[in-house]
């Protein structure tokens, strides 16, 4: 299986990286999960503020690499402002993306994921995936009102 | 007595010309001429598990289909050679860390086994509530957590002595923590996340002074250093043959005859038993007590023929101490050689730096995670460790979540160093 690197490390992710959007406490947080992955020490927490369906302000905070960091300051852009139930429809698009075990599937709603497209690179490396996922998980443990969220 | 002297390092550095034949030549280890991601493999994680030499595989799968059958049981042919060749394996272990007895060397699954062996069947039963046992920030999990499992059973405390900030050990807070209330003492021999080479005659001695049991975790020393468990004074001492270039699912205790003695077997079940009856069941003598069920015959097989490759044949004590002695000395050249090639790249940092140190080099770099770091050294070919390296508290000490880690064995040659400091360089790039 052939892949580079600049596919895993894109521009978007490393741009992320290095000016992460979202990060940072929440005041008026309505919800609250940490996620953490044991085996490599990523931490990630989110918190939101949800007012009527709708989730008027997204942060997150934590320490991990470049592809869970990224990952986790693409999902607050995604979902700041969004109602619950798109951003759980975007959740589940994402796991598609990240995890589906047929590559078309996964590519289906490629063209609606906008910067998030970037975390592809992930397919390729199983172990990396769960860096991408975190977040994910995180986000969906904190709606569902779980204070914690690993991605196993 | 120090595994190297550590003032010659550098002129042995000077001495070398740019080797690229290795102490064992990579050739005898077919899985180092693996190609990863295109490139040729620079395996740089034998302080996970080290890769096998073909020598030995080739002789384990020999025994297989000619000598095999269950150990210490039937009196047919088959069975009687077997048992021989397993045998021969537990006298050729006594050899490597000079037992004073046979019957003092136990085959386990594993080094991890072997400590939970000793945790359960000899500390468990002697431990009081307020009792201690005494560790170091430098242990792996795997000489952590058998320790706590014993301390909660019987109410006894985990406590473990400070290191300084280059990965030496506080031997002045080792002392201060040694008390009347100290029962049991483990430490590592070496650390396999930051490579210290632990001072563990004088810790042993000091553990006594207080009438403590110790126990050494041999994981990381078995394939780099010679190991004397009666110049010690060791209680007990383990080992990983996975480490030593051997098979897995093969470990060693070694504890003192007298000791092993009186302690309960670990598991029940064949092998174990002199006779048994639904009233009573009398225990084997050593070693037979603590090897219930049918062992990993052809894993301790392959362990002799590992170290016969290692040492050569007809070796023995003197000869398997002039070779691991080579083979530290080998290494500590590849390292320094390494840390010198990582120390010229900005924004580099190796933790560990002790005055007595392994093969293992443990570095950060700043602004790229460790995973990152290793995702890409391995799209360049190079195999390192990225993560906590099953040390937690030891990383909460040096203040990451995680780092990188290089180790080193006697196959890996300056091209790899070289390899792995152009990969680093690749990685800051990506992410500068």
């Amino acid at each position: 299986m052939s892949w580079d690197l600049r596919d895993l490390y894109q521009e978007t992710i490393l741009d992320h990286q290095k000016h992460p959007r979202g990060k940072g406490a929440l005041e008026n947080a309505t919800h609250t999960a940490t996620g953490y992955n044991p085996l490599c020490g990523d931490k990630v927490t989110i918190q939101l503020a949800v007012n009527d369906g709708k989730i008027d302000e997204i942060r997150f905070d934590g320490e991990g690499c470049a592809i869970c960091m990224s990952s986790a300051s693409m999902m607050t852009v995604s979902l700041q402002g969004q109602p619950v139930s798109d951003a759980e429809e975007l959740f589940q698009r994402i796991q598609k993306f990240l995890t589906a075990n047929d590559e078309s599937a996964a590519m289906e709603d490629i063209d609606t994921l906008g910067d998030l497209a970037a975390l592809g690179g992930v397919r390729r490396l199983p172990v990396r995936i769960k860096c991408a996922n975190l977040p994910w998980h995180t986000f969906k443990s904190a709606i569902q009102g779980e204070q914690s969220a690993k991605t196993e | 007595m120090p595994f190297y002297a550590s003032a010659k390092k550098f002129e042995m550095i000077q001495e070398l010309p740019k080797i690229s034949t290795s102490l064992f030549p990579k050739s005898d280890f077919p899985n180092l001429l693996t190609e990863v991601n295109g490139q040729a493999l620079a395996y740089l994680d034998s302080a996970a598990s080290a890769q096998k030499p073909h020598a030995a595989t080739e002789a384990t799968a020999a025994f297989v289909e000619h000598q095999y059958a269950n150990v210490h049981r039937g009196v047919h042919t088959l069975s009687q050679l077997a048992t021989d060749a397993y045998e021969l394996v537990r006298g050729q272990v006594k050899v490597v860390l000079n037992a004073a007895d046979r019957n003092e060397i136990i085959f386990t699954k594993g080094c991890t086994e072997s400590i939970n062996l000793v945790a359960q069947s000899f500390a468990r039963p002697l431990l009081q509530p307020g009792d201690e046992i005494l560790l170091t920030e430098l242990e792996h999990h795997s000489n952590i957590v058998p320790w706590q499992l014993a301390a909660e059973a019987s109410g006894a405390k985990v406590i473990a002595a400070r290191i300084h900030d280059n990965g030496e050990l506080d031997i002045d807070d080792f002392k201060a923590k040694l008390n009347s209330r100290t029962k049991i003492v483990a430490f590592t021999h070496i650390s396999n996340a930051l490579g210290t080479i632990l001072p563990a005659k004088v810790m042993t001695q000091m553990a006594h002074e207080v009438g403590a049991t110790v126990l050494i975790d041999g994981a990381q020393s078995g394939p780099h250093a010679a190991i004397d468990v009666q110049e010690i004074g060791a209680d007990f001492y383990v080992l990983s043959i996975h480490k030593m270039y051997g098979p897995t699912g093969v470990g060693v205790l070694y504890g003192k005859l007298n000791l092993l003695e009186a302690m309960p077997p670990y598991q029940g079940g064949g092998s174990m038993i002199r006779s048994v009856s639904f009233e009573e069941t009398t225990f084997a003598e050593l070693p037979a007590k603590f090897e219930a069920g049918t062992p990993n015959i052809a894993g301790v097989v392959g362990l002799g023929a590992t170290l016969d490759y290692i040492a050569g044949p007809n070796w023995n004590r003197d000869s398997w101490v002039r070779r691991v002695t080579e083979i530290g000395n080998y290494e500590a050249v590849v390292r320094e050689y390494g840390v010198s090639q990582l120390a010229e790249i900005e924004g580099l940092s190796v933790y560990g730096d002790a005055e007595e140190i392994a093969g293992i080099i443990s570095f950060t770099l700043k602004n790229v995670h460790p995973h990152d770091l290793g995702t890409i050294l391995d799209k360049h070919g190079v195999a390192v460790r990225a993560g906590h390296h099953c040390c937690q508290p030891l990383m909460k000490r040096l203040g990451v979540p995680a780092t990188a880690r290089a180790s080193i064995a006697a196959y890996n040659d300056l091209e790899d160093m070289d390899r792995l400091a152009s990969a680093v360089i690749a990685a800051k790039e990506i992410f500068a």
